[in-house]
Parts: C-alpha cells; structure tokens; sequence
C-alpha cells in the first residue's frame, strides 16, 4: 500500500478521530468506523477518508436505511428501458424516443436557506436528466409548507417559490405542473421536491460509468468551492431549535453555468458518443460520489484523482474539503484515451470549462493525490456499493393503535357558506400566485399549463403527448400508511387519466421520518408497499426516485408524504382532456361510487382542526375499473372535460371546473350535503356533449350518475338530497382565487 | 427568403423562434451564433428571449458586447427588418437599436401569462397583418419588462407612431402601456409578449403567427436587397 499522508495542521489526526470519536460528527456511527478500520482498511482512516466515508454512507447516497424497502416497489414492464440504480430512469414511448424522468427532494437545504435551497434542488435533478443524454422538457414541483401565520412563515414560502422561479426560468426548462398543500405537518421542515421530465433517442443512451485501464477522468463546470461541505451527512441529519444555523451546508445555484453545461453535455453525447465512456452528475457528496460510483459501477478497475488539477474558487482548500464540497453546476466525465483534446474542445465552445483530472488504473483502488502525496487510498468498492445495510426494526404508531373506524360526519348549517370556507382553504385554493412565476412555456410544446389535473407536453413532430403529475397526501398516509401509499399512486393515476393519458410509470421522493424509530420505519416500509402495489395495478412500473428521511423538528415527523410523480401517454393529441367545463348544455356526470370519505378529509382538518379515526376504505381494482371508463371515453373523444374528485370532495371539483370557461351548472343529486365534502377515492367528474350521452352511458352503465347540466348563466347550483349550494361562479372564482394571495401579503 | 435567429450563452427561446418560421411560417430560417461577425445573406433578424449571459448584470447588458452586435447594427442601418423578443428587446435597447430602457416588473416578480394586447401601429413591416385596434392574445414571460422611457422619448414615440403593441390590463407597470415599440425607421421592433408562443391553436393562440407573416409580406414585398 501506498504510504498516506498525514493531512494539514489543522485536520485531527487518525488517533485524534478515534479516540475522540470525530467521525460522529461527520455522520458516522461507532459501528461503522469500525467497520472502515477493521474490515476495510485495516488501519486507521486518515480525516479526508473519514470524510469520503461519511459522504458516501450517508442515507442520501447509500440508501443504507431504505434499501431493503426499496427493494419492494414494482420495477418492471415492458416499455421500461432503465430502471432505478442510474441517475434516472427511461421508458420507451415509441418512434426510438424513451421519456426520462426523476424526482429529487430538497427538503433541508430549503429549510436552512429557502432560496438557494430551492435553486439547487432545480439544478440538481436537471443534471440527472442531461447527464443520461434527455433533454431536460418539463419540471414539476411538489412543495408542503405550514399554513402561513407570521411574516417569517410567509418569507419562507416566498423564497422557496422565487429560487424555483429563477433557476427553472433561466434554464429555459417549463415548469409546467406540481402541487402544493399546507399543513402544521411540515411547520419548520417545508418538503421541496422536484421532478424533471426529459426526452431522448433511445440509441443515445448514457451510463454513469468509467471503465477502460488509461481512460481520462475529466471535470466539467463550475470552480469548486467551500459551499454545501459534507451536504449529503447534513441533509440526514435532522433538525431541531438548539442548531438553527447550518448555514454553510447549502450550496448556492447558478442556472446560467447549468444552461452552458446542459449544452455542453448534449453536444458531446450527441455528437461525441465514441469518445464518451460514461457521465455523470456531481450531486450529493459532490466529487467523491461521482468519482467512486462511476468507479465502482464500471467494475474491475480503480481510479486516480490528482485534486491539484481540480478547477477551486478558493486557495487553500484541503482534500476533505474538494472532495465533499457539494458546488453546483459541475460534471464529471469518463473519455477513451487519446480523445481528451476532442473533449475539451466541444466544452472551450461553449465556454464551458473543462480539464483532465485523472485516470482510470489497474486494480481496484481508489486514489486521491494532493501536492504530490495520497491523500486517500481506499478500496473503490467500500466507498459506493459497500455502505453497510439496516434493517430497521419496525413498530406500528401509538396513533394508529385503537384507532376509531367510525367516520366523521361533517357539522354543516349552510352548504354554501361551508363551500365557501372550503375554497378558502389554502390547500385547496388557486396556486396561480405561485406558478405564474414559473415560466409554464418555453420549448413551446405546453399544451395544458399549471391549473389542470395534469401538464400537458407534445412531443413536437409526432402525434402524442405526455402528461405530468405529482400528488400525494399525507394525511391519508398518517392514518394509514400502506392505504394512503395505494392513494397516492391512484390520485396520480387519475389525473393521468383524466387528461386523456395511460400510465407509464413513477418515480418518487419518500419524505419521511428518522428511520430509526421503529414507528417512522413502519410507515416508510408500510408506504412502499401500498405504493408499489398501486403501481403493479396500474402498471405503471416505478423507475427512478429519491429518499428523504430524518424529516423532523424537535424529534416531531413529519406526516409520511411519499410524493409521486407520474407521467402518461396520449396517443393523438385529440384525446388531451382538461377540467374546465367547456359549453353550456352539455351533461354532467359523476363517475364511481361516493361513500363516507371523511377520516382525512379537509373538511375533517377544517372543521376539527386536525385529523383522525381510520382512513376511509379504498378499493384498488375498483378504482382500475373507473379509471379504465374513463380511459374508453377520452379515447372515444366523448367527453369535453374530465376533472379527479379528491381533496375538498365532488363540490370543490364542480365548482373548479367551473372557473376556467366562467360557466355555471345546475345540478341534481342523490348524495348528502355532507357526502359532497366526501373524498371517497375513484371518482371523476366528467362534462359530456349531448350527443355523446348514449355512447357514454353505455360504457359507463351504473357507474355513472347523471347530474345535470353545464349553463351559460355563471351561476352554480347544486341540490343535494337534504339541501342545496347556491353561488355566482364569479364569488366562488374569488374566493378560490383570492385566499393564497391574501394570505402571502 | 431566409432568417436569422440570434443564439447568445443563456438564450432560451432560439429554438422556438426556429420551429415557428420553419414549421410554421415555412421558410428558412438558421441559428447564427453570438460568436459570428457578419449577417450577410439573411432577409431578416430576430433575437431570441431568455437570459443571455444570466442577466447578472442587467437584462442585456453583457450580450450587447458580442461579435455579432455590430453586424446587426449594419444590419438594422440597411433598413432590413430586426425583431428582438424579451430578452431580445432588452439587448436592443442595451445596444442603442431602440429608445428607452426595460426595468423590473412593479411586483418585483416573473410573470408568466397570457396577455390581451391592443394593435396600435397597424402599417409596421411587423404588423400589417394586423388592424388596427384588434386585440391579439400573446404570453408574456419576464422579469424585467417595465419599459420606461423619458416624456420626451415618450412624446416622439407618439408622434411618430412607433408604439406598435400596447397592453389592455398592464402587467408590469410599462410607460403608456407600452408592449412593443418600432425604432423611428420602422425597421427594428422590440416587443416583451411572445408571438412565437402563440402560433398554433394547440399552445393557446395562434395571434403571434401575424408578425411573422407581416415581416415575410414586407420582404416579399419590397424584394430583396443585396448588401
């Protein structure tokens, strides 16, 4: 073995970190620095591999608490071409294009510094999607906060939302779609999940791999700084009120850099794919997870980075520093010998810089060298495929224990006013003020903005289209974990469907608690499975994702909120399907059984001020069976709108299909007031021309019960069997419009 | 004939304006880099949005340094048509093309959203296919697209009829209501909405095709003109 140096002055020494148990501090347990010293290096760790380990065993990097969970979701299908392990997966859409697409949290930097939090959560999952040789086509953004009460809350928000704004703006990538909901859940750990769809010809696939003895390492982008050190320990960490200042955690974006990269990388893999071995992103744990995964997945060689050559904003940064910095905007490259020059020259012209930093080698060592000594010499595989694995003891929640099956029944006097609270609720109020700072359109393939059910891009010169969505809601989930994983995967599914779309697959970011704790394990592991079991039914095969655990303040977790993020496909643009109401006349229709729904409900959280009891119960092949009607009418172009009941019930859903045409309805029904608050899953409402009422009775038979009919008056009128709504659209329209923006001023 | 459409480091909007003139419009059309020194052979330039060089600075300033800029100032001096969107406009105010200057919106925020625009100027070579008066559905996307103007470049802007497009509901706190102005020759239009967003009814409008179709009428038109 190569002798490793002693690192700077100020770095504790081998002994130091063990004798005072240092490596806690990176994020390392007792029991693995053990494991480093004795099974892997059988020596001390010097501090930068300490550093390297910590990085690299993170949860955000090894998955070392999820992955036997993770082993559970539904991967397969027949049109998946890469499943989860790359940077993101791919499905095949036809005519060689394969649709790409990843989700990824940025839940704790946001909470530090909302700003960049959310600017570098942008960029993050970009570089996923380029780095597999898609252009980036849409992002979706699926962001929880607490309801807003003070100025800060409010700033909060404000922030999160503009660094969403200017990264995604400047890059030219639509943001077309996302959700956002309000709960104390998330009071102090806001979720900020982002999701990234992108295209690709399928015969210019790209892999995260650096393999060939003599093949050039080569570092693209940004000058590493001293921002985000050690991110990828940090963002598992949880929170609490006695460290409020981990400031120097978070990076800082800068989506001009990104923009010049993104082409940059696309020219080289389009147009330089012989001399490309493999790219890949520097995310989390920066330089050294890039490096050693691309290392290790290429299998039977080692690498060797000299970090002198490692472009630094900084003087003076030691290898610990280069190597677990998390700056943004950087790639890293594996090139065929003797094509360096090629490389680097595609990067010069787009003024993107570029530079060899080392090599692939015999053996299976990891190698850093700074001012000429080994800084670090570790076994490639310890450091990305040999993270130990828990398995996590599992315990069923206090609150789920003797939980009451009975429903709770809504307390309503006047309908009308309780719709109007309703639309006041910010979870179910116009999130125009937040994505009219989103630019929706660029690329100009936007064929459904923010505002509907789910996006809408056409894929420009062929007759198809993707739908775009994430949804999840952690009430349900905390009620019932496995149930409300099936619900998350099916509300995401109906928005597919009910924008004329089929399922394709998901990806996901499982925000959840410290896995540790045996009831916060049960509900991630519980999630999963539900979740994987909708997928199985949809066929909608999960390919990518992203873990976020240690969601907590002061030891308090967040509600399980496993996002999803699904994409469909519309063959023939004919079939895109949005919410609105679209003429006066035409009939409307609930589709599916309503029940008591109410356990979970907003009406329950509005009118109790929390939510309790058993989640109300859920029906997978039922709700396959409405979406699969649903699914034969927009393919027979039957129906001029299409709108999923959830949050707020069958009302809220009526009245939001009146807003976008401002036209009214009157309607009968043999429902309740109540059960018009119900969020009874698998159902749609759907607008019909009269023409279509047979074809469209036929396939929906007694499924379907017939309400009434869409009128030119702007008024709304719903009579349920024991009392009646009552409203101008107009009023409603402000109400729902109004109750964000009020509330952020 | 054939156009140019501009591409600086951040531009973001260079592919659309290509696939409106070819797939659309149907004529030819070419990415000509920031990096290039002349324009020759081209009927007509357009600048594209986004955020050249990241607009650190100010939207434009640093773009309006480029090789390409003083060919497009020979360019625009022929009298041949130039048409700078968003990020284009604020390059031809930065570049001394067009009056006046484009400031942060008054909400201090991006705004993505359809805008109604009223046609003011209707004899533009980039709005003959309009009438005068008509309201047209354009999206706008900016941060920066508060035109400001002094009184008395107000004053010569009206009276010589070079405010071609003018907001009905203005959503950035414009002088006037100003959309899109034309330089005194008429030659140079820069405008905030984006007509090549709006060129096909599947995006939401199709408004935007008419300043595209004017610019090829004018050039037709008039007929070609060598350098």
């Amino acid at each position: 073995m190569n002798k490793v140096a002693e690192q700077t002055q100020t770095e504790a020494t081998p002994e130091q970190i063990r004798d005072h148990k240092l490596y806690l501090s990176m994020g390392l347990t007792d029991h693995e620095y053990d494991l480093i010293k004795d099974d892997v290096l059988h020596r001390l760790p010097n501090y930068t591999e300490v550093g390297l380990f910590s990085g690299m065993w993170s949860e955000h990097c090894s998955y070392k608490n999820s992955k036997p969970v993770l082993k559970k979701f539904f991967t397969k299908g027949q049109h998946v071409v890469k499943g989860p392990g790359e940077g993101a997966g791919i499905i095949d859409i036809g005519d060689n294009q394969g649709v790409v697409f990843k989700a990824e949290s940025h839940n704790h930097p946001s909470a530090v510094e909302p700003f960049q939090g959310a600017t570098t959560g942008v960029g993050g999952i970009l570089r996923d999607i380029f780095s597999m040789g898609a252009r980036p086509i849409a992002s979706l953004d699926s962001l929880r906060f607490s309801a807003p009460k003070t100025d800060s809350d409010k700033y909060f928000i404000q922030q999160i939302v503009a660094g969403i704004s200017a990264y995604g703006n400047c890059i030219g990538v639509p943001t077309v779609g996302g959700d956002t909901a309000f709960d104390d859940a998330y009071e102090h750990n806001p979720l900020v999940n982002v999701m990234c769809v992108g295209l690709m010809d399928l015969d210019k696939i790209e892999v995260g791999a650096a393999a060939g003895v003599g093949n050039s390492i080569i570092y693209v982008g940004a000058k590493t700084g001293r921002d985000g050190i050690n991110g990828a320990s940090f963002a598992s960490f949880q929170f609490d009120s006695e460290h409020e200042s981990q400031r120097s955690a978070v990076q800082v974006g800068d989506p001009f850099t990104e923009k010049l990269v993104m082409e940059a990388c696309l020219d080289v893999i389009n147009n330089h794919s012989d001399a490309l071995v493999g790219i890949q992103d520097m995310g989390a744990a920066g330089l050294v997870s890039s490096s050693a995964e691309m290392g290790s997945k290429a299998g039977g060689n080692g690498m060797v980075l000299d970090l002198d050559l490692v472009p630094q904003r900084e003087v003076g940064m030691s290898a610990f520093e280069l190597m677990l910095s998390e700056s943004q905007e950087r790639m890293l490259l594996c090139v065929k010998a003797g094509h360096e020059d090629e490389v680097l020259k595609v990067f010069a012209d787009h003024g993107v810089d570029a530079v060899v930093i080392g090599h692939v080698t015999e053996g299976h060592q990891y190698q850093l060298r700074q001012h000429g000594e080994v800084v670090a010499d570790v076994p490639v595989d310890s450091l990305a495929s040999q993270a130990p694995v828990y398995h996590r003891e599992s315990a069923v929640p206090e609150h789920l224990k003797d939980a009451d099956p009975k429903q709770y029944q809504p307390q309503i006097v006047n309908p009308t006013e309780t719709l109007k609270q309703m639309l006041d609720q910010l979870t179910i109020a116009s999130k125009e003020d937040i994505y009219e700072t989103y630019d929706t359109q660029v690329q100009t393939n936007t064929v459904v903005a923010p505002g509907s059910d789910a996006a809408v891009v056409r894929v420009r010169h062929h007759d198809k289209a993707l739908a775009i969505t994430t949804d999840v809601n952690g009430r349900y989930l905390y009620l019932n974990p496995r149930v409300g994983g099936q619900m998350a995967v099916a509300e995401a599914a109906r928005n597919i469907v009910a924008s004329g779309a089929v399922p394709l697959g998901i990806t996901d970011c499982l925000n959840f608690g410290n896995p540790e704790k045996p009831d916060q394990f049960y509900e991630l592991d519980q999630a999963v499975m539900g979740m994987s079991e909708a997928c199985e039914k949809f066929e909608a095969p999960v390919i990518s994702g992203n873990v976020s655990l240690n969601n907590e303040y002061d030891n308090v977790p967040i509600y399980p909120t496993p996002m999803v993020g699904m994409v469909g496909l519309i063959k023939g643009l004919e079939h895109v399907t949005t919410q609105d109401f679209k003429q006066a006349g035409d009939l409307v229709y609930v589709v599916g059984k309503t029940g008591d729904g109410f356990n979970g409900s907003q009406i329950q959280k509005m009118q109790t001020g929390k939510i309790s009891g058993q989640l109300f119960d859920f029906d997978l092949d039922y709700e396959l069976k409405i979406q699969q009607l649903i699914t034969k009418a927009t393919q027979a172009n039957l129906l001029n709108s299409a709108h999923d009941i959830s949050e707020g019930g069958l009302i809220t859903a009526i009245a939001e299909s009146t807003f976008g045409n401002q036209l009214g309805v009157s309607l009968s029904s043999s429902l309740s007031v109540n059960q018009f608050f119900s969020e009874t899953q698998s159902r749609f409402l759907v607008s019909v021309p009269q023409a279509n009422q047979a074809q469209f009775e036929q396939i929906t038979g007694s499924q379907a019960e017939l309400l009434g009919k869409v009128t030119a008056d702007n008024h709304l009128f719903v009579q349920a069997t024991d009392g009646y709504f009552d409203i101008d659209v107009d009023t409603a329209f402000n109400i729902w419009k109004g109750a964000l923006q009020c509330r952020l001023k | 004939m054939k156009f140019a459409v501009l591409a600086f480091p951040g531009s973001n909007c260079e592919m659309d304006l290509y696939n409106a003139i070819k797939d659309i419009i149907k004529e030819d059309v070419e990415l000509v880099s920031y990096k290039n020194d002349s324009l020759a052979g081209f009927d007509a330039v357009l600048i594209p949005g986004g955020f050249s060089y990241g607009d650190y600075l100010r939207s434009g300033a640093i773009a309006r340094f480029s090789p390409i800029i003083p060919a497009l100032q020979k360019f625009a001096k022929s009298g041949k048509p130039v048409l700078g969107i968003c990020n284009g406009f604020q390059i031809l105010t930065e570049a001394g093309l067009l009056p006046g200057s484009l400031q942060k919106n008054v909400s201090a925020k991006f705004i993505c959203k359809d805008e109604t625009l009223v046609v003011n100027n209707d004899h533009s070579i980039f709005s003959s296919e309009y009438q005068k008066g008509q309201l047209i559905t354009l999206p706008i996307a900016h941060g920066d697209g508060n035109y400001y103007a002094d009184q008395e470049t107000l004053k010569d802007l009206v009276a010589n009829d070079q405010i071609v497009f003018k907001y009905t509901n203005n959503p950035n706190g414009s002088v006037d209501n100003i959309a899109g102005i034309v330089n005194k020759q008429g030659n140079v239009l820069g405008m905030m909405p984006h007509p090549e967003r709006a060129v096909e009814d599947i995006l939401g409008s199709s408004d935007g095709k008419g300043v595209f179709q004017s610019i090829v009428k004018h050039i037709k038109s008039r007929g070609v003109i060598y350098e």
